[in-house]
């Protein structure tokens, strides 16, 4: 089964790519953004096909190498 | 004295660091991350580079290679362990120093030489070092040193923060600060101060014809400093 991740920095720490994104928008003409955060996207494709067991690996992938928790914060979006 | 450079796929330190290391009188040996004992060592250096091309987060990827658990090992039986720039991310990514770097505030790749004020010399890196004031060189694209509350009240109570970015005289202030650091840090250790993670890199800093000699100064005293 697929399971998608994504990772983002913690909004209380600085994110200056997002920051650059944004003034990009803003100088193309799409005045009305209020921020930008860039963050990762993961796809992983496992063996298990239990959902829940599926999660619980992912979840353990996130904080033990895709993730730095220090800075970052992780979510599971998607099961399939 | 004896000592080990790991090389990782991507860095690019190693070498310079083992012309210092033995221009100062350690035995040097370099080390494969795929090796699994680490030689018997006085101290273990991660050099500098670029450590599975930055994949995923800088020195993420390295921290997790073979060679690393008998690094950790080491670490955790008081040896003395040096991360230079991207051996200061790899530190920090395998957990034995707090924080992270990211990216550099505003986002370039600083390659310059800066001044670093030495804030605690109560360690074997710094002890009876004659100048606490050293002009080294940086080069990175992730050196802005972070983390939370919590740990950096820590780390200032127990005199961790190894070294901060200054002027000439040693005046630390925002406008000497190249990276967007917390408080100037430029290197770290952990509570038994066994263990330096910095930025800046004194193997360049060890031939007055080519750059200038304070990496000497560091390294002179370090090697005297184990013996």
């Amino acid at each position: 089964m697929k399971i998608s991740v994504i990772i983002t920095l913690k909004k209380d720490v600085l994110d200056p790519q997002g920051k650059v994104i944004h003034q990009a928008l803003d100088g193309m003409g799409f005045n009305d953004v209020n921020e930008v955060r860039q963050g990762k996207f993961f796809e992983i494709d496992t063996k298990e096909s239990n959902p829940k067991k599926a999660t619980n690996k992912v979840e353990e992938m996130c904080k033990k190498l895709l993730a730095n928790l220090v800075i970052e914060d992780y979510k599971i979006i998607d099961t399939q | 004295m004896k000592s080990s450079v790991i090389t990782f796929p991507g860095s690019n330190c190693d070498r310079d660091m083992d012309v210092a290391l033995k221009k100062f009188g350690f035995k040097n040996k370099m080390v494969w991350h795929n090796d699994i004992e680490l030689p018997k060592s006085d101290l273990v250096v991660l050099p500098g580079g670029f450590s599975y091309g930055d994949y995923l987060r800088c020195g993420s990827m390295a921290s997790k290679s073979k060679i690393m658990k008998s690094v950790i090992n080491f670490a955790n039986g008081g040896g003395m362990i040096m991360g230079i720039c991207n051996g200061f991310q790899i530190l920090v990514e395998t957990g034995l120093l707090p924080g992270v770097l990211l990216r550099n505030k505003y986002l370039e790749f600083i390659c310059k030489n800066v001044f670093i004020k030495i804030n605690d010399e109560q360690n074997r890196y710094f002890k009876n070092i004659n100048n606490n004031v050293l002009e080294l060189h940086i080069a990175h694209n992730e050196g802005n040193y972070f983390c939370t509350k919590d740990q950096l009240k820590e780390i200032e109570e127990n005199d961790q923060i190894a070294i901060n970015y200054c002027d000439k005289s040693g005046n630390i202030g925002e406008q000497f600060n190249p990276n967007g650091s917390i408080n100037n840090i430029a290197g770290i250790f952990n509570k038994k101060k066994n263990i330096l993670g910095m930025m800046p890199h004194p193997e360049r800093m060890i031939d007055p014809y080519l750059s200038g000699e304070d990496g000497s100064i560091f390294f002179k005293n370090l090697i005297n400093n184990l013996k």
